[in-house]
């Protein structure tokens, strides 16, 4: 009997370890990152969960709950069907989130949630080897309208993805009208691409510069722009695509959005409380340390912003042929 | 001599009395974790890393408790899948093969032993490499492109043949089953779902965690409830408590084959443990299977995996500090534990955080040796596990699947797969057919075919870019090797049974 008991005592500590995730003292305020822990999505919901109790924004901590699935479509699903009034409740997205929405792959449209703000954002950049003949965003812009099909491009996402779409993008402002000529190559993350693009198996990588700024440090890869209103404040002597006459942006912001039914008062007290923070050294420190860009969207401008995102990447998703 | 100095330096980083505690805290707990059906190290490294914010911890500390939890799982993954043929988590599925056999013929407590061993020396090994060629070898793995990965999982599925199973049309229907599951989910080269059926539960593909457990441990509680209570009440007989020595020492070429190929499958990015295990095993099986022994609980077929998953998840932290690509979802989850320090890992990381690093591989030298001074006592514990009898210990294997399956993403979806899983694997089981092929297609097939897609996308549709390379043609030519030697062992032990049935 003393072995079953010494078994179970392993297997009881064990549990513990992995139920303790959960056992977070209660709390008003929930924030769901429709991922597993680690990415993207869930910093944005343990930092902004973490300043916002450090503030005394709300009562007590924050609790974080991961609820991957579908790319953010099983909390989008579950948020509308059963807590589409529930103010207490914040979810986690970014531009990954709308380009979902945009070729239609959340199971409700975008205006079923309302959109609370973006506190930060990745900046895309385009990227060529450092032996690469190319030497400027001029170059390659004149390559992709005359010649696309001589070249290799590769990002962390997929066809229609962000990555592809924000190159297509610049490929259109350079002049090239039949964008599907453009060969692109998916890699499961920025530096996988990166050194593919290293080992001579790809010719540009666009992808954001969070991921990949190791490389530009060490001298192994050459950005040719970044795709931000200003350059990117690490990195002053990069020139953005804008100051090279290509009027292109492509952040990956981080925001959120709260409920569809949500009162118009408790939707402007979350702004205000994620104002608050936003302009806090607590956020600013975080945020670049995680290699973001802190940028500020919120209410009205931000419902706005999102929308008009969704269209350009519907237009350009249609344009592709990854939805009709 | 610089290496030596710089590891130098890593051990006083690491002989802190902090860093010590935390490395002891990590292996135990990792051994535990590990040993669970279900969870993992993706899972343990997960659960820990809020804890290393909470406690505040700095960067060095934090990858030293992780690292340790991560080594941790791949030794205690294999503890289940020798006495209850459930792997602990995917890479020790080839450890069932042997490991289960043996522990039935009441060798468990040589089979632990071997595994522990085993997995020492090919963690040892791996961290050897990493400390003396990390950046040399990330600087070749560069050069591997989708054409040449998708030769080298050819090559992992054309040996999978000679795994398991006697009947090969049922190992290639296993196969076969596990890469039509590989396929479900959003595609992430087009982005468009497949095989879904409209439900967003299945967009991001079938958890391989849930299958496994399914498969394994749902399956198992099924075929022991069907039979005889009689049966079910009678322990396995234990013919020894200590392990043999020199059965340990026999597996000694075993053990350093699969270290060379466990690490040589880790260090290409994006490979990871689950293959270096598969490549160990049949690397082995190929060069030592004289008798036809494998399979039927071949110590060889035990320490060949461990030692080669071990490898591997070193091999596996090379691509992800010196160029910050993951070699497997457990360093995925670590690198970006990593970014949130404000840690960049990548090229420079060496060179500009070399406390850090030497720090970690200090502490892996010093892991290994504690995980296997913590393991190999705890044999005689282990081992008595099987004196338990089923009716005690299906119930406790029964609840802790669920418990462990629904934490890694609080989903009844997944519980209800885990479930279909189980119920498949019991079916598969009743028709005599080998779950390993099913699991390895289900865990390889998703890459197999990226790569193949990815090469395809690079050459415009232009199929000879398969062979355009010469490591690609290298590993084909190995892989045509492979074939022939198998096919000829087979004619000659097919000609010996033969021989036998007429002489008698």
């Amino acid at each position: 009997m003393k072995i079953v008991t010494t078994t179970s005592a392993v297997f009881g500590l064990a549990l513990a370890a992995s139920v303790s995730l959960t056992a977070v003292p209660a709390s008003a305020a929930e924030c769901i990152a429709p991922s597993n822990p680690g990415g993207g999505w869930d910093f944005t919901c343990r930092t902004i969960g973490r300043i916002l109790s450090e503030l005394d924004l709300v009562e007590g901590n924050v609790q974080v709950t991961n609820m991957p699935g579908g790319v953010g479509a099983v909390t989008y699903a579950m948020v509308a069907n059963e807590r589409p009034a529930d103010a207490d409740l914040i979810v986690a997205t970014s531009t990954v989130g709308v380009t979902q929405i945009a070729q239609g792959r959340y199971p409700a449209p975008i205006d079923a949630m309302r959109y609370l703000a973006m506190l930060g954002a990745d900046v895309g950049v385009i990227a060529v080897d450092d032996e690469s003949p190319i030497q400027s965003l001029e170059e390659l812009t004149e390559i992709m309208a005359e010649e696309p099909g001589s070249i290799v491009t590769a990002g962390s996402s997929g066809a229609g993805g962000w990555d592809h779409i924000r190159l297509l993008m610049v490929a259109r402002e350079g002049g090239l009208d039949s964008l599907g000529d453009l060969r692109w190559v998916q890699f499961d993350g920025g530096t996988d691409a990166v050194t593919q693009m290293m080992g001579g198996q790809i010719d540009v990588v666009s992808t954001d510069m969070g991921e990949i700024a190791g490389f530009v440090d060490s001298g192994d890869i050459r950005i040719l722009a970044s795709l931000s209103d200003e350059p990117i404040p690490a990195f002053p002597d990069i020139p953005t695509a804008k100051s090279q006459g290509i009027d292109v942006t492509g952040y990956n912001w981080r925001g959120l959005y709260t409920g569809g039914e949500v009162s118009d008062e408790d939707y402007n007290a979350w702004v205000e409380k994620l104002k608050t923070l936003y302009d806090s050294d607590n956020w600013q420190e975080a945020a670049v340390e995680f290699g973001l860009v802190p940028i500020w969207r919120g209410g009205a401008e931000f419902e706005e912003y999102v929308r008009e995102q969704e269209k350009a990447m519907a237009d350009i998703s249609r344009d592709i042929g990854v939805i009709e | 001599m610089e290496t030596l100095t710089l590891l130098a330096g890593g051990f006083a980083v690491a002989l802190t009395p902090l860093n010590i505690g935390l490395l002891l805290l990590g292996c135990f707990a990792g051994t535990l974790i590990g040993a669970m059906p279900g969870l993992g190290p993706v899972n343990g490294v997960a659960i820990l890393i809020p804890l290393t914010f909470a406690f505040g911890f700095d960067a060095t500390s934090s990858l030293i408790l992780l690292s340790s939890v991560y080594f941790g799982c791949m030794y205690g993954g294999r503890i289940s899948s020798i006495l209850l043929n459930i792997p602990g988590d995917e890479p020790a599925v080839m450890t069932t093969l042997d490991g289960y056999p043996m522990a039935q013929q009441g060798k468990a407590a040589d089979a632990l032993a071997i595994s522990g061993v085993a997995s020492f020396v090919g963690a040892t090994v791996s961290v050897i490499g990493l400390s003396l060629f990390a950046p040399l070898l990330a600087r070749m793995a560069i050069y591997f492109g989708p054409a040449d990965y998708f030769a080298l999982y050819i090559l992992a599925f054309v040996t999978i043949g000679g795994i398991a199973g006697v009947d090969p049309r049922k190992t290639l229907l296993s196969a076969m089953i596990g890469l039509m599951i590989a396929s479900v989910g959003i595609d992430p080269i087009s982005g468009i779902p497949r095989f879904t059926f409209g439900n967003y539960h299945l967009y991001d593909g079938v958890d391989p965690i849930v299958a496994l457990v399914g498969l394994f441990a749902i399956s198992e509680i099924l075929v022991l409830l069907e039979k005889k209570a009689a049966d079910r009440t009678a322990p396995i007989g234990i013919t020894s408590w200590l392990p043999d020595f020199r059965t340990i020492w026999m597996t000694r070429w075993a053990v350093l084959r699969g270290s060379l190929v466990g690490f040589v499958s880790g260090v290409l990015p994006g490979a990871g443990a689950s293959l270096g295990s598969v490549m160990s095993y049949s690397v082995e099986k190929q060069a030592s299977d004289k008798d036809g022994t494998f399979g039927k609980g071949d110590p060889r077929g035990v320490a060949a995996p461990e030692a080669g998953n071990n490898a591997a998840s070193g091999g596996a932290l090379i691509p992800m500090l010196s160029l910050g690509v993951p070699g497997s979802g457990t360093t995925a989850v670590m690198l970006a534990m990593l970014i949130s320090l404000n840690v960049q890992p990548g090229p420079l990381l060496f060179e500009r955080q070399p406390d850090l690093v030497w720090g970690l591989v200090a502490s892996l030298y010093l892991g290994n040796v504690a995980l296997l001074i913590l393991n190999l006592p705890m044999i005689g514990l282990f081992s008595r596990l099987m004196m338990v009898p089923t009716w005690a210990l299906m119930p406790i294997v029964a609840a802790v699947s669920f418990v462990g399956v629904f934490s890694i993403s609080n989903s009844v979806f997944d519980l209800e797969m885990m479930i279909f899983f189980g119920v498949l694997g019991y079916l598969l089981r009743k028709l005599d057919v080998s779950l390993v092929p099913l699991v390895l297609g289900l865990l390889l097939g998703g890459d197999m075919e990226r790569n193949l897609r990815r090469a395809m996308s690079i050459s415009d549709g232009d199929w000879s870019v398969l062979i355009a390379s010469p490591i690609s043609i290298a590993l084909y030519v190995l892989t045509a090797v492979f074939l022939c030697l198998s096919v000829w062992l087979t004619m000659r032990d097919h000609k010996r049974t033969q021989s036998r049935v007429t002489e008698g």
